[in-house]
């Protein structure tokens, strides 16, 4: 879903200088922009942490009772740092 | 042994790598493009068009749009194979992911190569 969005600001970044101030411009001034990109970012650092708590899984880490829920709020707690620094970068 | 066509490999083995291969191609572009925006504030269109059309950007971009298509259409079928029961509507969702994901991976092509 995310996809779309960065896909499209991708596109008119690298079509031509002024595809790419339309895309700086927008990303600095229009408020549904930011929120989108935003939200874009938000949802992909949830994944990306997640991701790397299943890598580190696979290996055999966080499989017992205890591990598995510090790991899992470790997710949440370093997503949720990495969310607001992504909102102080954008807004 | 219930014979698979829609999964992305043949074995439930494959896609299981190919989860994890594309996923750490995606995880090291994603840290890439964040942190060249980040050490690049004034980053100018010359400067970003120039990035792309350096040929082992295009390989990395490359190999990650089709890292997109593996990673999501494995992920989204082990999502739809876990709660769509249906299969007809199972069969739709799972063509509709595969239309975006192809119109992804063209479009980027498009965008590195495009006229």
């Amino acid at each position: 879903m995310g996809l779309a969005f960065l896909f499209y600001a991708f596109d008119l970044s690298l079509e031509s200088q002024e595809g790419f101030d339309q895309v700086v411009n927008a990303l600095q001034t229009n408020f549904l922009v930011k929120f989108v990109i935003w939200g874009v970012v938000s949802a992909l650092m949830y994944h990306f942490v997640a991701g790397v708590k299943h890598l580190f899984m696979d290996m055999g880490y966080f499989e017992e009772l205890e591990s598995g829920r510090s790991a899992a709020i470790a997710n949440i707690v370093i997503a949720a740092v990495l969310i607001v620094l992504a909102g102080v970068w954008i807004w | 042994m219930v014979t698979q066509i829609t999964s992305f490999g043949r074995s439930g083995l494959y896609d299981w790598m190919m989860q994890r291969v594309s996923a750490v191609v995606l995880s090291l572009y994603t840290v890439f493009i964040i942190g060249y925006l980040l050490l690049n504030p004034d980053l100018t269109y010359d400067q970003w068009s120039a990035l792309f059309e350096a040929t082992w950007m295009r390989i990395f971009s490359l190999m990650v749009l089709l890292s997109i298509g593996m990673h999501s259409w494995i992920g989204l079928w082990s999502i739809s194979t876990d709660y769509i029961k249906a299969t007809g509507a199972r069969f739709f969702f799972q063509s509709l992911c595969g239309l975006v994901m192809f119109v992804y991976i063209v479009w980027g092509v498009q965008v590195l190569w495009g006229l």
